[in-house]
């Protein structure tokens, strides 16, 4: 077949498939997250015939290359290709439900699957935690060899019990709540991120924050502002905690495919383990997001007492528990643990 | 992908189709992708300076500010991956993220790969990442290798392509499928080419029967006109 008569022979089908892909392009960069009755297109393009029009014109695009038709309409043809690939292959993730599936039980379910990751990035926060609180409680000196005596100085400020809000200097609710958003899910990331260092940057991030941890829990403990430190940091340490330790298992993760990667090359281990990274670092966020509404309008608070700030702190170590260990084992949930 | 081994020193990537055919992706290097880096920071920056003047309602003005800034460090980059295929900085410069096989990028992938811009960043203004993508043959930094990525060219505005009307003409000999395309992209190609240039790569066809200038071109774009199948 000559080319001119191949062209008249299938340029209306080429006009109706670029009429979709011009309805498909538009709006938000293609992609259609709700269609409304205003993006809808005219009943003359229908949006599922574009698998069989892509069909139709990979062929199309595949004889014109053989036959060697002019270059100007092959890649003509491999511009239409690719347009129509774009749009019936991208991702279409449906957020309420991904969100809420997530969250009633992919992100335990993720959790356990690496329990074991899990574990050690405990062990290696919570252990330095604990050593070095009991070790500052007994020591006076010991603190100064991990911070500045002006740091020093602003912690037993900030938890003076003197003070309107606790645990912190500025006084207004919202400016901390955005703080400890921006601090915490920040380090939370970066512990993630830094498990591309072999693990070295993971290992660092959460020895030194459990030795700091513990070391002003030690070190005020010491000096008798026990009740307003631990008041304060109760209500939402198990969330906070919890979420910098699963950051660290998400670390681990990289660093488990770039150490000992298996029976795959080292990039094959890393694509891997990095998908699997992605439900622990969204649920660490979500956990800390959580944390940061209780400690911006909960723990600073002076007007609770100091008593039901801490059965609240034994109720969400007992909450954040009974959901990583029991949530989303249901045969009934929801299979689907993409983030 | 095709990255086997013989595959010529290019930064074109050729994959193929679930329907059967091969696609080829062109590959964005260090250069235009460290612009469309520099753009996004200015424009984080001016939305940034949009918002200071929040900070005069004092408490819940710097809360907002700073949960702005949050949303501008980590999720801007994934946002508009997301939502338009890439930021508005790399689609200023016609880039697109992808998956590597050649789809869209998803909310997995784009996380990974922003998120671990704080080790490409690393030692600093993305040392780790630019030395990565050097190494790569795919010019892949460290979050793209991980999550599986890869920053492209989009595809370019397409000229209007038109053989230009000429009575057609058959050829005197048989011509192979190399010789029939060589014409063809000619006469796609000869409006966009000055008369002179025209006529000399015309010549190389039809000095043999000793046609000179615009005689020449006609007589290819006649030829090309008979291939495409004018009658």
């Amino acid at each position: 077949m000559r080319q001119q008569q191949f062209e008249q022979t299938h340029e209306p089908l080429w006009a109706e498939y670029r009429l979709l892909l011009q309805r498909l392009e538009r709006g938000p960069g293609g992609v259609r997250w709700r269609r409304t009755a205003r993006e809808r297109p005219p009943p003359d393009v229908r949006v599922e015939r574009l698998p069989r029009l892509l069909r139709s014109i990979s062929g199309h695009y595949a004889l014109a290359r053989s036959r060697g038709y002019s270059p100007g309409l092959v890649e003509e043809l491999h511009q239409l290709v690719r347009r129509g690939y774009r749009q019936l292959y991208r991702p279409r993730p449906r957020w309420p439900a991904l969100v809420r599936d997530f969250m009633l039980g992919g992100f335990p379910r993720a959790l356990r699957r690496h329990a074991s990751a899990f574990w050690l990035a405990c062990a290696l926060f919570f252990g330095p935690m604990l050593a070095m609180g009991l070790a500052c409680a007994q020591d006076p000196a010991l603190v100064y060899s991990l911070l500045e005596p002006a740091q020093v100085a602003d912690l037993e400020a900030m938890y003076d019990p003197t003070n309107a809000r606790l645990g912190r200097q500025a006084d207004d609710d919202v400016a901390a709540f955005g703080f400890y958003v921006m601090n915490n899910v920040g380090i939370a990331f970066r512990t993630f991120a830094a498990g591309l260092l072999f693990g070295a940057g993971s290992l660092f991030i959460l020895g030194f924050n459990g030795l700091f941890i513990g070391a002003a829990a030690g070190h005020l403990t010491r000096l008798g502002m026990g009740e307003p430190f631990w008041s304060f940091v109760s209500g939402h340490a198990p969330f906070e905690l919890t979420a910098i330790a699963v950051s660290g298992a998400a670390g681990l993760l990289l660093a488990r495919a770039l150490l000992a990667p298996g029976p795959r090359t080292r990039l094959a281990a890393l694509r891997l383990q990095a998908a699997e990274a992605v439900p622990l670092v969204a649920g660490a966020m979500l956990m800390l997001l959580l944390a940061a509404v209780i400690e911006a309008f909960w723990s600073a608070s002076t007007a609770i007492p100091a008593t039901p700030k801490y059965l609240a702190g034994a109720g969400g170590w007992a909450l954040v528990a009974a959901y990583l260990l029991l949530a989303g084992r249901s045969s009934t949930g929801e299979t689907d643990d993409g983030a | 992908m095709s990255t086997s081994e013989r595959a010529p020193i290019d930064t074109l990537r050729v994959f193929e189709t679930p329907e059967g055919v091969d696609l080829s992706l062109r590959l964005a290097g260090p250069v235009p992708r460290a612009a469309a880096y520099l753009l996004d920071l200015l424009i984080r920056i001016a939305v940034y300076l949009a918002l200071t003047p929040l900070l005069a309602l004092a408490g819940i003005g710097s809360g907002i500010m700073l949960l702005a800034l949050f949303l501008l460090e980590w999720f801007y980059p994934v946002y508009f991956e997301l939502r338009r295929g890439a930021t508005p900085g790399k689609l200023a410069l016609g880039l697109l993220v992808v998956h590597d096989d050649g789809t869209p990028v998803g909310p997995s992938a784009s996380l990974i790969r922003n998120v671990l811009r704080a080790v490409d960043f690393l030692p600093a203004l993305y040392g780790a990442g630019l030395v990565t993508m050097l190494i790569d043959r795919d010019f892949r930094r460290l979050g793209d290798l991980a999550a599986g990525t890869l920053v492209i060219h989009a595809p370019a505005a397409r000229e209007v392509r038109s053989l230009p009307p000429q009575p057609p003409q058959p050829p005197d000999r048989p011509l192979d499928l190399d010789t029939q395309q060589a014409i063809l992209d000619f006469a796609e190609r000869a409006p966009r080419l000055s008369p002179a240039r025209r006529a000399e790569l015309a010549e190389v066809l039809t000095a043999a029967d000793g046609l000179r200038g615009r005689d020449a071109v006609e007589r290819v774009l006649g030829i090309a006109s008979w291939i495409a199948g004018a009658r």
